[in-house]
């Protein structure tokens, strides 16, 4: 096999079914696990626990897919997308995992193309516009240190699926935070603009970030590594209060509806099509 | 009519030879991505494949290969499980996989981390061999790249970039 030619070998043919990362009617990314919830677990906590940390990771790859063509360089619109492409690839075993958890059966395409914004149970930091590279980067610091916390808990969850899910996103996060942190390191330390316009991402992030530690509570992490990155980049910790109304009970802002009427116009359009 | 011998080894040494579909120059053994390679009691073969990232694009296209590779092998029956636990490790990819990957220009990982991951914030003092010219003399353009497993880095003695499979 010659270097130039090994990845021709790709061209060469495979089976109709074989398809990449885009479309409906997928394979169960949970084919052949083992997929019965254990003794002792509530299944309907386990289900609605893995929704709404599928919800965060649909709407936030979704956000970071926006980046693909705007972003301020090649190399941070591949960074951005492949954080979205792991993201995607949670929310996919999430949404199985809570489709058999709850007895509905329902797939991974029936929780992210049919259901409407009252349904979903993520954080509204999730789902605010990008606007700023400055706000992605903030925001991005912030989920992927609440999530990593979070899965670095459920490693040890009782079920075995949930746990094994969270295993493999720990190790994907790890590189999600990094990244974040040293553009925030970056930009806060930079020029004056930079750093002005991440002082003002912070303010605007401030008010959603309470509503993250309403339901699994791993504050005192999170506060460690932003108060970490904020001292090594000279900018104000964010002042967060606890959030009235909350995305995990369905309360959402007015971008969200937007964001799934794009997510979801060709599945709605056309509900038995797979592509 | 060919008589086929049905013993797992016989379909495992099939299933260990598919290429990679983003790494065609390493197999599914190589990546060490195939875990499992068994025989039920009634004949069927049973592949136990783990995805490197949990958005790898390529799964799909994993367990399609090896399916029909194995039915081009004569078994009619054949089911191709997921694995999720242990999750994949860079430290699985073999010796023969990271001979391959330099020869064709790719820098291979290095030891993965175990435990948590700290946030660090001082530049990273890690340096990653040239995969053509041996220099150490290298730097990180970007963590990530055109797929999900490896990260952007250029040679500043020989001036060429190359891609560098990322330690998880």
């Amino acid at each position: 096999m010659s270097e130039d030619h090994v990845y021709l070998t790709l061209a060469e043919g495979h089976e109709d079914d074989a398809r990449w990362a885009y479309g409906t009617g997928f394979e169960d990314p949970l084919h052949g696990v083992d997929t019965t919830v254990p003794e002792g677990v509530d299944a309907s906590e386990l289900a609605a626990s893995c929704v709404a940390l599928a919800d965060d990771a649909l709407v936030s790859a979704q956000r970071l897919a926006e980046w693909i063509t705007r972003a301020p360089e090649l190399e941070e619109e591949v960074a951005l997308a492949n954080i979205g492409l792991d993201l995607l690839g949670q929310a996919r075993l999430l949404y199985s995992r809570a489709g058999q958890a709850d007895g509905t059966g329902r797939d991974e395409d029936a929780y992210a193309y049919f259901r409407d914004a009252d349904d979903f149970r993520n954080v509204r930091l999730a789902e605010l516009p990008n606007g700023d590279f400055a706000f992605s980067i903030v925001r991005l610091l912030v989920l992927s240190s609440w999530r990593l916390a979070h899965f670095e808990r459920l490693v040890s969850h009782p079920d075995p699926v949930l746990a094994a899910v969270a295993a493999k996103g720990v190790k994907e996060l790890a590189y999600h935070r990094q990244y974040a942190a040293e553009w925030a390191v970056r930009l806060g330390d930079g020029t004056e603009e930079s750093h002005r316009r991440m002082r003002k991402a912070i303010e605007q992030i401030a008010p959603y970030i309470g509503e993250l530690f309403t339901a699994y509570d791993v504050r005192a992490e999170v506060v460690a590594v932003l108060r970490q990155v904020t001292e090594e980049a000279g900018l104000p910790m964010p002042a967060y209060r606890p959030s009235a109304g909350c995305g995990r009970d369905g309360e959402h802002t007015e971008h969200l509806a937007p964001l799934l009427a794009e997510l979801q116009s060709v599945a709605r359009a056309h509900p038995e099509a797979t592509w | 009519m060919v008589t086929l011998q049905l013993d797992a080894r016989h379909a495992r040494h099939i299933a260990e030879r598919v290429p990679d579909p983003e790494l065609p120059m390493l197999t599914l053994a190589d990546l060490g991505v195939l875990r499992e390679v068994t025989l039920t009691e009634d004949g069927a073969v049973v592949a136990d494949l783990t995805p490197t990232y949990s958005g790898c694009p390529a799964m799909a296209e994993m367990r399609a290969d090896v399916a029909a590779r194995l039915r081009e092998a004569g078994y009619t029956r054949v089911e191709i499980r997921t694995v999720l636990n242990p999750p994949w490790t860079s430290d699985w990819i073999t010796p023969e996989g990271r001979r391959k990957l330099a020869e064709h220009g790719i820098a291979p990982p290095g030891a993965a981390p175990r435990g948590p991951v700290p946030l660090t914030l001082s530049p990273t003092r890690r340096t990653v061999p040239c995969p053509r010219c041996g220099s150490a003399d290298t730097e990180e353009t970007s963590r990530f790249a055109a797929t999900s497993c490896k990260a952007l880095w250029r040679c500043r003695a020989c001036r060429e970039p190359f891609e560098y499979v990322k330690e998880i």
